[in-house]
């Protein structure tokens, strides 16, 4: 394992901060409450929310969600290697001498986004944040063998909401659960755009589930490296949501608008050497050996000035971010919906040997 | 290729990809139950299937089919 390189990885954190629209740096999440009547309506109506949620007895999922998440406004360096529930990290120094960060994703039965994996993530995106302890490349992996990630944890998301339903009830509940509901995806798209704006180089090595919130995760990525195994999809129409970690506007920047209308409103998945030949997978692999191409790119990417590469990515990657505040908006309204609740009583409770397929 | 060698070529594949589990086949038999696969093996054969006749197959034509026999249905109208 490397130690961290001050200068790098201050001059990493100076360029994150510029690449990161100013509602997402770190430092901003604080002075925010302190300039309320310089905001516009949009901000102002987030921070009331954010003030409501503040207020308001909020468990998500079984867990307290409220946003103004604690990792986000510490000013502690999270730890450079680090072992969690569903995920764990380290410094690897490669062979140019300089180091990469691993992540390794590593819950069963297939890394399911839920409040644990983002809590986990939230440190994580702290530590790039805080300069990724001078890392130039960072590579997402899963240890799973179902896959990389099978997207958000469907079964967390359903007891949340018939708890919150049962315990509250009426219009409070409602209000509640779209509060809480909220904070959650203003986290985790807080989270997800730190990665994808991180100013050091970024792959996501892949195989077989690449579903909605997973296929969302590696879409962060600069690059995506699949083995044959993998297969992309976005599920989310059948559960009567669209997909809401930021997946749809960072797919469009990608490929072309018929291809991500085609897998959003079918819902059907892609194998990887197709997902190649339309340009959504950079690198396809043999079975088992996407992580060894893998840390060959961040090996080659830490070779060059980590300067050069913020630039060039900023430029090559814009952060589509009105197209993801419209996705949150939308995300959420939906949420609620009766329609939602019935495909997810009818997900938890399938016991078909094929839950995963749209 | 027509229907019977089609299902020759699926029967193969799954030969292929689950050994002696897929050993005496027929096209009539339910793939699920008798090769006892899970959802990740399932979407495994899928990749195979597409990967080696050089199609896609979209998950939703594939509901409620179970057998050798209407797998090759699906296939067949994109060969």
């Amino acid at each position: 394992m490397m130690s961290a390189e001050p200068t790098t990885a201050s001059s990493g954190a100076k360029t994150s901060n510029a690449n990161v629209p100013p509602r997402f740096a770190a430092e901003n999440v604080v002075p925010l409450r302190t300039r309320l009547g310089l905001w516009p309506a949009r901000l102002l109506g987030e921070e009331l929310i954010r003030r409501a949620q503040s207020a308001l007895p909020t468990h998500l999922f079984g867990v307290d969600v409220r946003p103004g998440p604690k990792p986000i406004v510490s000013r502690e360096l999270p730890p450079l290697n680090f072992e969690g529930e569903a995920m764990r990290w380290g410094l690897v120094t490669n062979k140019t001498g300089n180091a990469h960060l691993e992540v390794e994703l590593c819950r069963e039965p297939c890394n399911e986004i839920g409040t644990t994996a983002l809590s986990e993530l939230e440190l994580l995106a702290t530590l790039i944040r805080r300069g990724a302890g001078g890392a130039r490349a960072m590579i997402f992996y899963s240890s799973v063998e179902r896959g990389f990630c099978a997207g958000a944890d469907l079964r967390e998301l359903h007891a949340g909401l018939v708890e919150k339903a049962t315990e509250t009830g009426g219009l409070r509940g409602k209000v509640e659960t779209a509060v809480e509901v909220r904070g959650f995806i203003d986290r985790i798209h807080a989270v997800f755009d730190t990665f994808d704006t991180a100013p050091i180089t970024t792959i996501s090595a892949v195989h077989g589930f690449v579903f909605g919130g997973g296929f969302e995760l590696a879409l962060t990525s600069d690059v995506i490296i699949a083995d044959k195994s993998a297969r992309f999809a976005f599920p989310e129409l059948r559960l009567g949501i669209v997909p809401g970690f930021g997946g749809i506007p960072r797919l469009k920047r990608d490929l072309g608008n018929a291809l991500v209308r085609d897998l959003l409103l079918t819902g059907r998945s892609m194998r990887a050497s197709r997902a190649h030949e339309v340009g959504l997978v950079s690198q396809l692999v043999a079975r088992g050996r996407a992580l060894d191409a893998a840390r060959s790119v961040a090996e080659q990417a830490s070779r060059f000035d980590p300067e050069t590469t913020a630039r060039a990515k900023a430029f090559t990657k814009p952060l589509p971010v009105e197209e993801l505040a419209r996705e949150k908006d939308l995300f959420v309204s939906m949420l609620g919906s009766p329609t939602v609740q019935r495909a997810l009583e009818k997900f938890v409770n399938d016991e078909s040997v094929r839950p995963y397929l749209p | 290729m027509n229907r019977q060698q089609l299902i020759s070529k699926l029967i193969e594949l799954a030969t292929k990809r689950f050994g002696e589990k897929a050993q005496g086949l027929e096209s009539s038999d339910d793939f699920f139950d008798r090769l006892g696969i899970d959802s990740m093996q399932a979407m495994e054969l899928m990749t195979d299937l597409e990967d080696e006749l050089e199609v896609e197959i979209p998950d939703y034509e594939l509901q409620g089919v179970t057998t050798f026999d209407q797998l090759a249905e699906v296939i067949e109208v994109r060969l």
